[in-house]
């Protein structure tokens, strides 16, 4: 799928809700826990599969979900068990240094 | 994506952390949700099209700014300072609003039309009254609508948009960041950009945040002190207040971070303040009610680094804005819309998503690539710092010249004895427009404006050298701390021994 800044994905096997902050220009796969993620509207329908044992680690909310290499970044806003993953390579957590606070 | 989302992962992350207030009756996240709900219940019911907030700021606030968000229309703060004409034709443009104001104002929102409720019947209404959808509408409405100040022009309202607000947290803030101690305190009212950005920051970030109603140096040091306040937002004209009035204690022991910003601050109140506390680190920030508040900042330690420098071009840097945030791109342009190279002063110009550029009534203010004109000038330095040189707007004409009022004001304000500064075009038949400054003397101090006079002319060149110079006891501006040059012009070819 196309991604663009602001748009919410959601799992299509557990309750994982993401907004993208980064997108890449180009289309990619991305998956919670196996699955293609969805729109939130079409969240919990259970099409797409089932979850994958293997790919449990979770998210965490609010954390920041990234893959350099893609210019790719998520943020979680509702948490789940599922790993996520962008053409098949499961994202890394950001560690960023924030901002002075201005306001 | 709706601001809603914001509160939504605080109440999950930290439900039970006090966010909004001091004291007993502060608000915890949760609490803080439950009310945004019911307060939406409220817009609902009395099919309201807006949220009018005329008032000071308080715990109502943060409520009001999310009930509206859940009900899917739009907060509008209104100045409550405006003058009666000027605030009965921006009231005319929302005659189906739900109102919360303060009681003196009931009677003009009366007749406008408008039934107004208190903060205090508010939060009790959202406490007791219809319960909200439990999601939010999505409507497409803007979050908030802010009214520029108008000292330029008539006043314009901002839209900004949920996916502007919403992109400028997640861009310069980390979720639940903040420590269980620490507490922002905002001075500025809520129809200024900073009010706004202030709520959604501080409680993503997990930062108890408290209004002060009205600012006053005495109060606003008391309220540190007794709130343990960590972080605070002043405008410069609060911070000069507050190192200027005499006989203060103004020890701020639980202060770590102070941002200034919303005007140009005279270096000699910055460095005192470096110098009275050497423990907080100083932000200054950039950036307009149309950019959902900063787009470049100077951190605590570039503040430390400039002031410790001993190249000119790096001390310079504390008069800077800073740098750009990551989420802003920024470019310089000239009046044809090229891009200048660092070191060359033009127009600001920059995109980003929290970056609305959108006026109500109006088609998008930004150029087909995106990018959004300030209308501020300014420059970058070599290592990207930027330099606001003041409103284009405020450009004065002189005979065939263009002339910055900024540029001659820094020197003024670099001249002992003088605490303020402005520069202003006067009409005149020969030039088209004059020079004419005002300055204000410190306190104590006496200012020989021909001496003065020779300074700038010594600094720069005869043809910006004042042709007159005056010295008023203070200013003419607004709360917020904008100078008023049309007011100045009118002092200074009116009544000239009657002003300000």
């Amino acid at each position: 799928m196309k991604l663009s800044p602001g748009q919410q994905v959601a799992s299509a096997v557990d309750g994982t809700r993401m907004i993208v902050v980064r997108a890449p220009d180009d289309d990619v796969v991305l998956t919670c826990g196996g699955p293609a993620m969805v729109d939130p509207a079409d969240a919990g329908t259970g099409e797409g599969g089932a979850a994958d044992p293997a790919l449990q680690d979770g998210t965490l909310l609010g954390k920041r979900y990234t893959h350099e290499g893609l210019g790719l970044e998520l943020l979680c806003t509702k948490p789940g068990q599922g790993t996520v993953a962008v053409d098949g390579e499961p994202l890394k957590i950001k560690e960023s240094k924030p901002l002075p606070a201005s306001d | 994506m709706n601001v809603t989302m914001l509160l939504d992962m605080a109440a999950e992350g930290f439900g039970d952390r006090v966010v909004v207030g001091g004291g007993p009756d502060g608000l915890t996240a949760s609490r803080l949700r439950e009310l945004a709900i019911g307060g939406a219940g409220e817009v609902s019911a009395a099919d309201a099209d807006a949220v009018l907030y005329l008032g000071v700021n308080g715990p109502a606030f943060p409520v009001a700014m999310f009930a509206a968000a859940r009900a899917g229309v739009p907060l509008v703060p209104v100045n409550y300072r405006l003058g009666r004409e000027r605030l009965d034709r921006l009231l005319a443009g929302h005659p189906g609003a739900y109102a919360i104001a303060d009681e003196d104002h009931f009677e003009v929102l009366r007749q406008a039309g408008l039934r107004a409720r208190t903060p205090a019947e508010f939060l009790a209404a959202a406490g007791s009254g219809p319960v909200g959808a439990e999601e939010p509408a999505e409507t497409g409405a803007p979050a908030v609508v802010i009214y520029t100040s108008g000292t330029t022009s008539e006043p314009k309202g901002v839209l900004l948009h949920h996916r502007n607000l919403v992109s400028y947290v997640l861009g310069s803030v980390e979720f639940a960041a903040a420590g269980e101690d620490e507490a922002a305190l905002m001075s500025v009212p809520p129809y200024h950009i900073a009010a706004v950005s202030n709520v959604l920051t501080n409680l993503y970030a997990g930062r108890r945040f408290i209004a002060l109603p009205s600012f006053s140096p005495l109060g606003w040091l008391e309220t540190v002190r007794e709130q343990r306040v960590t972080n605070a937002m002043v405008v410069p004209t609060m911070l000069a207040r507050i190192m200027d009035a005499d006989g203060l204690d103004r020890s701020v022991p639980s202060l770590r971070s102070l941002a200034y910003g919303g005007a140009r601050t005279p270096p000699r109140v910055i460095e005192r303040a470096l110098a009275e506390w050497p423990h907080v680190g100083f932000v200054n920030a950039y950036g307009l009610t149309e950019t959902s508040s900063t787009i470049a900042v100077l951190g605590p330690e570039e503040h430390r680094a400039a002031l410790a420098s001993g190249d000119p071009a790096v001390r310079a840097r504390l008069g800077s804005a800073g740098r750009p945030v990551p989420a802003v791109e920024l470019e310089i342009r000239d009046e044809a819309g090229g891009v200048l190279p660092s070191g060359e002063t033009g127009r600001i110009w920059v995109r980003g998503e929290q970056v609305s550029g959108q006026y109500a009534g109006r088609g998008p203010a930004t150029d087909e690539r995106g990018f959004f004109d300030t209308r501020d000038r300014g420059r970058l330095d070599v290592g990207g710092y930027l330099f606001v040189e003041g409103r284009v707007d405020d450009t004065i004409i002189r005979g065939a010249e263009n002339i910055a009022p900024a540029e001659i004001e820094d020197v003024l304000l670099r001249h002992d004895g003088v605490a303020d500064a402005v520069v202003v075009g006067v009409p005149d038949e020969e030039w088209g427009q004059r020079i004419e400054a005002v300055v204000v003397p410190e306190p104590g101090s006496d200012v020989d404006v021909e001496a003065l006079r020779e300074h700038v002319r010594a600094a720069l060149r005869g043809s910006r050298t004042p042709d007159r110079i005056a010295c008023w006891p203070e200013l003419p501006r607004t709360p917020t701390g904008k100078i008023l040059r049309h007011d100045v012009v009118r002092g200074l070819t009116g009544e000239r021994n009657a002003v300000p």
